[in-house]
């Protein structure tokens, strides 16, 4: 409970706790509050918001609710930023484990490997990935979390390295424990704290990486998508900026927020960094 | 000399590295539905069996994959990316005349970003919790959650459409023929705003590490030594604390190499430059693998490079390194 109190004392955590609950939130209620689809025509095309009250936030160039867009875009960011980094957590925390683990040649090959991951631009191998597979929403989200798992791997491996040999795991082998038993049972629940507070770096990261893609067009077009709106604006810019400008603030919040919350379960969590 | 022999070693240890990349991608894209040949008959209109059978023999796509592999790896050590039917030249050449405006880009964006990221972070080390403190770190973290196109987007609103003070894309003007200077300073005008909005993430992840290091290396006890033999302040910054405080910064330069790669796709297509970003993007768009394969190993390849430079940067800064190898 402690930890949940040092969360609480820290203001910047607060804020990113509100911020967050208050995307999910319109995540949550985007379906009560505009059950149509969101990318059906609502009305007259670039309405500028807030000069129509059925359009608090106008329209887009072919006449679609911004409003609604952005609830419904809300969705789908946590959603492909939830699944996304929970792919890439869990590739990565067994690629981790068993090369911490192990060592030797096993440790060797899986770091080849993610090496190999490394050395190519994440998004040039997602873009390669999205020209093979396609770009509908399971398939971006899956992509976006096999590009992203390497460093949560390097995090792991390294949580390893220094607990393989602890008192509690010699003692486990002592015992007569089977290797899977410890390195499941016994080291990953002590290597997971940092892993899980990374994992808010993955997912602030994957949300961006889905908005890029959608800007770019690679993404699923049959969502509404704040990515997808902002491409959308570009080629209205000129005059009607605010189409591109909306959505960019939506995902600048909840990047925003997922940092802050992840940097607060960081200090709650490991109180002798936050001294400094 | 030992410095260039151990990351020589790095170097020749990341060539399996390169084709394992290779080889997977190669196979990756041996799913991907249609080949060139379907992509070339698409853009002629249409054709019959026969002239696509041809057309498949002229590229060597009849052969069995791994037969294609072995001939693609084989042309590769040669330094021969293939044949771009979209573009109708040599990948290599492709990518060559498309690689400059790229390594423009990041460089400029690093310099950017690691300047600044550098001062700001000094000054905020020096201000622990104070307002300058708090100002730059709260800086920092709403640039790293900007995404970079929508801040690309709103410079062009502001600086191109309405302040009308810089070009809102392209490499340079197109209308006049300029040469020497002039060519230089305006390709730079139109640099200015692609380098802010590529660098702004690497600002702010800059600034973070050179803050947490700085205050780290300032609590050190030979920094106390040299306070207390009465150098000032500045003196202790620049000859004692700067030097060690840099080591997490300049790796992360060869962290963030690639991630600085993948940005440059966005940021090129944003500000439509001719580079190899915008290049990738477009093999994409019109299904020209082996475009695609070649951009994936000239980035995997420019990574590397940068790692390279890094690691003879890190011996200079620490000696310690290069007398271990």
């Amino acid at each position: 409970m402690d930890a949940v109190k040092r969360y609480f004392r820290s203001p910047a955590a607060v804020i990113g706790l509100v911020l967050l609950l208050a995307v999910i939130a319109m995540a949550i209620s985007a379906g009560a509050l505009y059950p149509r689809d969101p990318l059906a025509l609502a009305g007259r095309p670039l309405v500028w918001p807030f000069t129509n009250a059925r359009f608090p936030l106008g329209t887009d160039n072919s006449g679609r609710d911004i409003a609604a867009q952005i609830f419904y875009g809300a969705r789908i960011s946590l959603l492909i930023g939830g699944v996304a980094t929970v792919i890439a957590v869990a590739i990565g925390t067994l690629m981790g484990a068993f090369a911490g683990y192990y060592g030797g040649w096993v440790d060797n090959i899986l770091m080849r490997i993610t090496e190999a991951f490394q050395t190519l631009p994440n998004f040039v191998l997602l873009l390669v990935l999205v020209a093979v597979f396609g770009s509908t929403l399971t398939t971006v989200t899956i992509a976006i979390g096999i590009v992203s798992w390497p460093a949560p791997a390097r995090l792991t491996r390294a949580e390893f390295l220094s607990l393989r040999n602890r008192e509690f795991v010699q003692a486990g082998r002592t015992l007569g424990m089977r290797d899977l038993q410890l390195i499941l049972g016994e080291i990953l629940p002590n290597a997971l704290p940092p892993v899980i507070v990374y994992a808010s770096v993955v997912m602030a990261l994957s949300i961006l990486l889905e908005s890029a893609l959608a800007f770019l067009r690679l993404s699923d077009p049959n969502v509404a998508s704040w990515g997808n709106l902002i491409g959308l604006g570009r080629d209205v810019l000129r005059v009607q900026w605010y189409v591109s400008a909306i959505p960019g603030i939506a995902i600048l919040v909840t990047v925003l927020a997922v940092s802050l919350v992840g940097q607060g379960l960081n200090d709650a969590l490991n109180p002798r960094l936050k001294s400094r | 000399m030992r410095i260039i022999g151990l990351a020589g070693r790095r170097l020749a240890a990341s060539i399996p590295t390169l084709f394992l990349i290779l080889i997977g991608v190669f196979l990756l894209l041996q799913l991907a539905p249609g080949d060139t040949v379907d992509a070339l008959m698409a853009q002629m209109g249409g054709g019959d069996a026969a002239t696509a059978r041809e057309l498949r023999k002229f590229y060597g796509l009849d052969l069995s994959i791994p037969a294609q592999l072995a001939n693609y790896l084989w042309h590769l050590v040669r330094l021969d990316l293939g044949f771009s039917s979209i573009y109708g030249k040599p990948v290599a050449t492709v990518i060559m005349e498309r690689l400059p405006p790229t390594i423009l880009l990041m460089t400029a964006s690093l310099s950017f970003a690691f300047f600044f990221g550098l001062v700001s972070g000094v000054i905020a080390s020096h201000a622990v919790n104070k307002w300058p403190d708090t100002l730059i770190s709260t800086l920092g973290l709403v640039f790293y959650a900007t995404p970079s196109f929508w801040f690309g987007l709103m410079a062009i609103v502001v600086f191109s459409i309405y302040l009308q003070w810089l070009p809102a894309g392209g490499f340079e003007d197109i209308g006049e023929v300029r040469t020497g200077i002039f060519r230089v300073m305006d390709i730079a005008r139109h640099l200015i705003l692609p380098t802010l909005t590529l660098g702004l993430i690497f600002l702010a992840i800059y600034l973070r590490i050179m803050r947490a290091s700085m205050l780290e290396v300032l609590n050190l006890d030979y920094v106390r030594t040299a306070r207390a033999k009465g150098l000032d302040e500045t003196r202790v910054v620049m000859g004692h604390v700067l030097r060690n405080a840099l080591l997490p910064m300049v790796t992360l330069i060869g962290l963030q190499a690639g991630t600085m790669l993948g940005g440059s796709v966005v940021v090129e297509s944003v500000f439509s430059l001719p580079g190899l970003g915008r290049l990738a993007y477009e093999s994409v768009i019109q299904r020209d693998l082996n475009t695609l394969l070649g951009i994936v190993f000239v980035s995997a390849l420019l990574v590397i490079v940068v790692n390279f430079v890094v690691d003879l940067l890190y011996a200079r800064l620490d000696p310690r390194i290069s007398a271990e190898g």
